[in-house]
């Protein structure tokens, strides 16, 4: 142990770890990026007498809550992975670290073919910028999620993850959920919340 | 983890060696030395790019730079000093002492600091680099509008890309401040005994992780716009130029809050030191900071008076609400000097100078929270004039004040007395000289952002003055940096407690500190652990104030 942990360790406090907490802030700033983007949809769409505007074909309901069961399910396993490391089981634990990224790459190869049977591409004026924007960011967030997820993997592979150690599991947990979370926001905004 | 460095060697390591030890650091120690080191190279870049500027307006006429290039120069001079001089260096302290006046042995996470300083020369020279590019550097001013920003060359999206960098090394900074304050403190360090600097800086932090995200959303809007066929910009096909304004100014009124905060720090801990007293009201000067970090978020649209598109009255009083805070801020400050034994060191005097100069910036700011008051100087120099008072008359003499308070503590050795004095006084006289006149010039209806001017407006001699006073400030930072380079040549002969009024943690330990911060740690059973060190070892009562 070097001095540094041994410096922290006295000095622990308890509850909350540091990457936990700095995961929890980093969430926290993403969040009002997140945020910014949804402002300034409602504050469009406030302005826009007709929503979405004329000439725009609403995207289709099946495809994207095929795509919130998918998100939705991979947490839920994602959150069983983190009770099994607690619990020691190692095992299992990279089990369903492995189906969570399987889920979260079917998402991504989903919402790729959703993308080519949209009738409107991103020139196509306002409600294409807010619909292509978003959701792309979002992508880029599961992409960077699945990034994550493979790196805690690969931790807990060469044997650096355990039941006294999982910070990592932790940390990437709080960020898949939220990445998560933001797609049902979208879901409810481009999917669910518009005339049909 | 944190590099422990060897023990220094008898001989002294070869260059190359040196070199890498710096490249590679994990040492917040260093990493907020480098911090402070890059910071005032682009305050260099960003001055020489404001002296252009007031050549061009010593006269009307454009004598030497184009319209354009004057577009370009003004873009560079805001971005330049508020992100890569202002932002940096209160960053660069924060480094350097968060982790000394809580008692940490380093950051909580060395690493990402390291990530956080060098995202900043990359990002910094990235949005410089504009000016080698065909069609020039950024030009539509560091707010870049829309849609004017949607219309420029390449440089723009310099600019877009370099803020992005920075951006992030500020938001991982910020998480890296906050899990340090909130889980490396010693033991007996709680919360309200810590210093209102390491204060300061959490404020700071907070604004930083929740603002900055909203920037970069921004930021890729503006760039989608530019290159990939969206319209968030574009009213003519249902998108809002008013929005780029919203978003900006979400993120650009906490931003103003960022460049201060750490100032506000910085002076409530000179002052204490220089006056022989604690400071007055400790608590009331933690809850003005975190009320103004609150409040931050709600004064965005009074940039905004001007486009008839916000609520006048609810950001109008927002705004004069958040100078309630602050008056608590110089109240405390001057009931700290009140009576006490003041010793006109230059920290002192730049903290002094601070107080009389952002006074000035603040009440500017109180006027022009009045929506009638607004209409008639908005985007005039009256604007500029308030930014300075508060940017360079506040922060930047705050920052003076902390690199000469600093200064022992982080190389040993002093900065020398008398060439800090000279500065002092010929950047008070250079600062008044070139920014009071701005207000006039406002009020005379001259226009900010302009190359040119006609001569018959009666702005000539005013701005004449101004351009003599930003020659006179060019010289007190030069004075400052003729200051660095001759103290670091002589011995090193700080001791621990550099001012022999010393409060906080930092100066518990040797001047500069080991690597490993500290070899004994003091107990810590008040916000000022080396006074009550000091009142014990002399067997004095508290409350008495030792020699």
């Amino acid at each position: 142990m070097s001095a540094t942990e041994l410096f922290t360790d006295e000095r622990a406090v308890r509850g909350t770890s540091s990457p936990v907490m700095g995961m929890v802030l980093f969430v926290a700033g993403e969040a009002m990026f997140f945020a910014a983007l949804f402002a300034a949809y409602f504050s469009i769409r406030a302005a826009t007498r007709i929503w979405p505007p004329a000439r725009i074909g609403i995207p289709e309901l099946p495809i994207p809550a095929v795509l919130t069961v998918t998100l939705v399910t991979s947490s839920v396993v994602l959150q069983f992975g983190v009770r099994a490391i607690r619990r020691g089981r190692v095992a299992t634990f990279e089990r369903l670290l492995g189906l969570t990224i399987l889920l979260g790459l079917s998402f991504l190869a989903l919402q790729g073919y959703d993308y080519s049977q949209l009738t409107f591409g991103i020139k196509d004026g306002i409600y294409p910028s807010l619909f292509y924007v978003m959701t792309g960011v979002h992508m880029a967030h599961v992409v960077g999620g699945v990034v994550l997820l493979s790196v805690v993997g690969a931790q807990s592979l060469t044997g650096q993850i355990s039941t006294a150690w999982h910070e990592p599991v932790d940390a990437a947990t709080i960020y898949w959920h939220f990445v998560d979370i933001v797609w049902i926001c979208l879901f409810t905004v481009f999917y669910v919340a518009v005339p049909r | 983890m944190a590099v422990i460095q060897a023990p220094p060697l008898a001989r002294p390591e070869p260059v190359g060696r040196r070199l890498l030890v710096w490249l590679t650091t994990t040492d917040h120690k260093k990493i907020g030395i480098l911090y402070l080191i890059n910071s005032l190279g682009f305050l260099v870049v960003g001055g020489i790019l404001a002296l252009l500027m007031r050549t061009e307006l010593a006269r009307p006429g454009t004598q030497f730079l184009s319209l354009h290039a004057y577009n370009q120069v003004f873009t560079e001079h805001g971005t330049l000093m508020i992100f890569l001089f202002i932002f940096p260096t209160l960053a660069g302290f924060g480094n350097y002492f968060v982790p000394l006046q809580i008692g940490a042995l380093d950051m909580a996470f060395p690493r990402v600091n390291a990530l956080s300083f060098w995202l900043l020369p990359a990002g910094g020279l990235t949005i410089l680099s504009g000016f080698l590019v065909k069609g020039g550097a950024a030009a539509a001013g560091w707010t870049s509008f829309a849609p004017l920003s949607v219309q420029g060359r390449s440089g723009q999206d310099l600019w877009i890309l370099g803020l992005a960098i920075v951006g992030t090394s500020s938001i991982l900074g910020g998480i890296n401040f906050i899990v340090t304050i909130l889980r490396m403190r010693a033991p007996g360090m709680t919360m309200l005994r810590m210093p209102a600097f390491t204060w300061s800086v959490l404020a700071t932090s907070l604004l930083v992780v929740l603002a900055t995200p909203v920037l970069t959303a921004g930021l890729i809007m503006l760039f989608a716009d530019r290159h990939l066929g969206t319209v968030f910009f574009d009213a003519s096909r249902g998108g809002s130029a008013l929005l780029w304004q919203n978003v900006f100014w979400f993120f650009g009124h906490p931003e103003v809050y960022m460049l201060i905060l750490v100032a506000w720090g910085i002076v409530s801990e000179v002052l204490p030191v220089f006056s022989g007293k604690p400071l007055y009201g400790y608590r009331g000067v933690v809850l003005a900071f975190l009320l103004i970090t609150a409040l931050s978020f709600t004064v965005w649209a009074h940039h905004m008076f001007v486009t008839g598109a916000v609520e006048l009255p609810f950001f109008s009083v927002t705004t004069e609400i958040i100078s309630i805070p602050t008056g608590v801020l110089f109240f405390n400050w001057l009931a700290t000097l009140w009576k006490g034994k003041l010793r006109f060191e230059p920290p002192m005097l730049f903290a002094l100078g601070f107080i009389a100069m952002f006074l000035i910036g603040g009440i500017d700011g109180v006027w022009m929270a009045s929506p009638a008051m607004d209409f008639a100087i908005h985007d005039t120099y009256w604007v500029v004039a308030h930014i300075h008072y508060v940017l360079f008359g506040g922060t930047v003499f705050g920052i003076m004040a902390g690199l000469y308070y600093w200064f022992p503590k982080m190389s040993g050795r002093f900065l020398s007395r008398k060439l800090g004095i000279w500065q002092f006084w010929i950047q008070v006289v250079g600062f008044n000289l070139t920014f009071f006149p701005m207000h006039i010039l406002g009020l005379r209806g001259m226009p900010r952002r302009i190359a040119d001017y006609p001569p018959n407006q009666g702005w000539t001699g005013l701005n004449t003055l101004a351009t003599i006073g930003s020659y006179v400030i060019g010289i007190a930072i030069v004075l400052f940096f003729l200051n660095v380079f001759l103290s670091l040549r002589k011995p090193k002969d700080a001791p621990a407690d550099a001012w022999g009024s010393g409060n906080s943690l930092e100066w518990a330990t040797s001047s500069p500190p080991p690597a490993h911060n500290f070899d004994t740690l003091p107990e810590v059973r008040s916000g000022r652990p080396v006074y009550d060190q000091r009142a014990s070892r002399q067997g004095l009562v508290r409350g008495e104030s030792p020699a």
